[in-house]
């Protein structure tokens, strides 16, 4: 079988140099992968919220619903409960899912429901052109805040340990094999998989020569330590200056959250069979 | 005519809801039909709850102000309803905390006799009726052991002892029903949508929808449908929108405020193309309002929610019977033209119980549900002469299906190109004069009353019940459009033909109905009003009516 052509025709329009680029190439290369394991990319599906990252809706040549600012995870977890034969995978921006959505995210990991969450963490608003997000350092100067931002950023890392996330990572668009191997894990993983992807805005926030001196890699960590992950997750806060810990931080089997259907498996005649015994319960 | 009313009252946590319940079972299987009103107020403990249960020979779709019977739970039951009092009431009270005329229940004597909790309080006074109206004690016991589903045998025997000491004061001519189901209004959208297909119902509680919620929750095992309560209406809608996508019939259910928050999503399933069902349960807004309490003011809401134009499917159902019709009916209309469709109701349709025919409900018209055929390229909003386009879903073999919220092409990638977005809008557009075409498959306008009647009552939804009865009354012709959306401008004028003055009945403060009927040309003479919460009784309305009747 010749393998799917995964980029579609559409014009890409992400600006030079962007991170999403490669998030793109990543995935694109994953989802080969997954072609060539015999997984059939029909029951694939990608679920994309707004911003520059949900374009990847548009250049992935593969089921999508390109969704809601902040909206991909409701979407996905609806797509998800109706068919368990769907590997679903959401992309976010993180103006996206910290702040308009952060609600679903949280619920998300809460309930393990088996989704993967690729979070284009870039910690600026590109397509509005520039303002801060729930993820830019302290003191950031965007167009909603000239004179810089007067509150922290969130720890998304930390907060979705808190949440109760099943498998937790972070990758960095410059470190491309790895963000490979974490894509990978989080798709295998059963439950509900974060992963929280240092991108670079080329445009508003290039903030690789910040980035690269200061990431390593989380070697001989054991991520089946809740205790161990939480502190490493603590190193660096997204605004003091601090060694950046990437790949996985946690991982842990849990029970999903599945649809409760049973029933009769009715097709028409049982359910109608189903609603003649209500009917007489209620006369 | 034969009928009863029977008004029951206690405090909050007495279970008033489940006492008048049993009543309507006493007299569903006396033969008479059941309209059931319960009147509660927001909160858990202590307030005054009560309900009125009406049995009449025929159908009724309203209650009176004045009760036959008057069971008393509480002392405040004999303050609040000195109205409902009239010669001949017969009161029944608990004679430990009641000081009332009438005849009193020992109730904790008979508890403490037969050894019971407290909480079987409410069989004394059920059997102390059921005597004082001279039913049976057979039919009662039947009603009881069928009803009652925890210590039924104990709970038998605490109301036998309360039927043994009272005496038959207004006996109930026996009716000629045969009993049927006694239906609220949510429960009959549940079975509607579950006769429609539904396979996955989310919603976050909001009064008045959550009964359906805990219904379908409770009964979903029984019906194979998956039931999500997630982390709030945002993500009820866009769940659902989820399970639309990969094929499953979805529906939702919220009232005003929730639905506020439904609107981004809403909008989405227009640009979409996602087909979807919407119990909208309207309570007395605005904002937080009135929880517990009724009203139409969601009509103009519903019908312009969401950013953007796009078809949408409106129905108003009057009755269990109707909403169970409806709700089927609205989930092939949804998946027929991949659009939005509502279920608009409110707290007195979806809290109300109603004896539901099921013969007198038919099956709803066959629709075709476009399905992709496999072959090609799959486009997921290729233009068709219709403007529908056939469906294939996240999982169907050979096809990549993209869903957008964007403008898009026919294959569902964004695009900004003008024409290419006039074409698109106008392939959704024409989806709407499809559905409008669709609705003779189906009755728009219900008409009621003297055909001849140079006054016609133009209602919607729930009021139905108490416009007929009172246009029973005057001589008055009804008029009520079923479906809001698209409007049934043709059907609703040749209904009004001869009619020379038209008098609006809504429970709202600015005559929806009234302002959408007169965009379609339609000028209302009068209207009358209610937005207290209350749904309006027949007394009151009659009252209104001929102050304005020419």
């Amino acid at each position: 079988m010749t393998p799917r052509q995964l980029i579609t025709d559409a014009k890409n329009t992400w600006c030079p140099g962007c991170g999403n680029f490669t998030i793109q190439h990543t995935l694109k290369n994953v989802l080969a992968d997954l072609e060539r394991d015999g997984t059939s990319l029909d029951n694939v599906v990608l679920v994309s919220g707004i911003g520059c990252h949900a374009k990847i809706a548009d250049y992935l040549n593969i089921n999508s619903f390109y969704a809601l600012h902040g909206r991909t995870i409701p979407v996905a977890t609806g797509i998800r409960l109706a068919n368990p034969d769907l590997t679903v995978i959401c992309c976010c921006g993180d103006g996206d899912c910290y702040a308009e959505g952060l609600d679903h995210l949280l619920f998300a990991a809460k309930r393990n429901i088996d989704l993967t969450v690729i979070v284009h963490n870039n910690r600026v608003y590109g397509l509005t052109t520039g303002q801060y997000t729930p993820t830019s350092p302290l003191g950031f100067k965007g167009k909603s805040t000239p004179l810089g931002t007067l509150e922290n950023p969130l720890n998304p890392v930390e907060l979705m340990l808190a949440a109760g996330a099943t498998y937790v990572a972070r990758g960095y668009t410059k470190k491309m094999d790895q963000l490979r191997t974490l894509f990978k894990e989080g798709i295998s993983h059963r439950g509900f998989a974060f992963i929280d992807v240092l991108q670079i805005c080329a445009t508003f926030f290039p903030a690789a020569d910040y980035y690269t001196p200061r990431v390593y890699d989380l070697n001989g960590h054991d991520p089946s330590q809740f205790g161990d992950a939480c502190v490493k997750a603590r190193e660096w806060d997204y605004t003091t200056d601090a060694p950046i810990a990437l790949g996985t931080f946690y991982r842990k089997q849990s029970p999903v959250f599945d649809a409760h259907t049973k029933g009769p498996g009715p097709g028409t005649a049982g359910r109608d069979k189903a609603v003649r015994e209500l009917l007489e319960r209620r006369s | 005519m034969n009928e009863v009313s029977v008004l029951i009252g206690g405090k909050a946590g007495d279970g008033i809801n489940s006492a008048g319940a049993l009543v309507a079972q006493l007299l569903n299987h006396s033969g008479y039909r059941i309209y059931l009103y319960f009147d509660y107020p927001s909160l858990i403990r202590g307030g005054h709850n009560y309900a009125v249960v009406r049995g009449s020979e025929t159908a009724v779709g309203t209650c009176r102000q004045t009760a036959d019977f008057i069971l008393a739970l509480d002392q405040e039951t004999m303050e609040q309803h000195r109205d409902a009092m009239k010669d001949g009431t017969a009161v029944i009270f608990n004679q430990d905390t009641v000081k009332a005329a009438g005849q009193g229940v020992p109730v904790r004597e008979i508890l403490a006799g037969e050894h019971a909790p407290e909480i079987m309080g409410n069989s004394a006074i059920i059997g102390g009726f059921a005597k004082a109206a001279g039913i049976p004690w057979a039919t009662a016991e039947a009603v009881l052991s069928a009803h009652i589903p925890k210590k039924t045998g104990q709970n038998i025997e605490v109301a036998r002892r309360a039927y043994d000491l009272l005496s038959t004061v207004r006996p109930l001519a026996p009716g000629n029903n045969p009993p049927v189901p006694l239906l609220t209004g949510n429960e009959a959208v549940g079975i509607g949508l579950v006769r429609g297909g539904l396979e996955a119902y989310v919603s976050y509680p909001m009064t008045p929808s959550s009964s359906l919620l805990h219904f379908l929750a409770e009964e979903q095992e029984n019906l194979g449908i998956t039931v999500v309560h997630p982390e709030n209406e945002i993500a009820v809608i866009l769940m659902a929108l989820g399970f639309a996508g990969a094929g499953k019939r979805a529906a939702v259910g919220t009232s005003g405020g929730g639905f506020c928050l439904m609107t981004e999503g809403l909008s989405l399933a227009g640009m979409a193309e996602l087909p979807i069902v919407l119990l909208v349960s309207q309570r007395t807004g605005p904002s937080t309002g009135l929880p517990t309490y009724t009203g139409q003011a969601d009509l103009f809401f519903v019908l312009h929610a969401g950013q953007g134009e796009f078809p949408r499917f409106i129905v108003a159902p009057a009755t269990p019977e109707e909403a169970l019709y409806w709700s089927a009916a609205a989930m092939n209309i949804a998946w027929e033209f991949q659009v939005p469709a509502f279920i608009l109701t409110d707290k007195t349709l979806s809290e109300g119980t109603c004896s539901t025919d099921m013969s007198r409900v038919p099956d709803i018209p066959q629709s075709s549900i476009p399905v992709w055929d496999g072959n090609g390229t799959y486009r997921r909003y290729s233009d068709s002469p219709s403007g529908i386009s056939p469906m294939a879903f996240f999982g169907t073999g050979g096809a990549v299906v993209k869903v957008n919220s964007y403008a898009h092409d026919e294959a569902g990638i964004t695009t900004e190109e003008a024409g290419l977005v006039e074409r698109m809008a106008h392939k959704r557009m024409r989806k709407e004069d499809h559905l409008r075409q669709a609705m003779d498959r189906y009755t728009q306008v219900a008409v009621y009353g003297n055909p001849a009647a140079p006054a016609a009552l133009l209602c919607w939804g729930s009021t139905d019940g108490v416009c007929r009865e009172v246009a029973g009354q005057l001589g008055l012709r009804v008029v009520r459009p079923v479906i809001l959306s698209p409007f049934p401008e043709t059907s609703l004028k040749k209904a009004l033909e001869g009619v020379q003055a038209i008098i609006a009945v809504e429970e709202n403060a600015t005559a929806q109905l009234a302002a959408l009927a007169l965009q379609h040309g339609i000028a209302c003479q009068e209207k009358i009003l209610r937005y207290d919460g209350r749904p309006f009784t027949p007394e009151i309305l009659a009252e209104r009516i001929r102050e304005v009747l020419p």
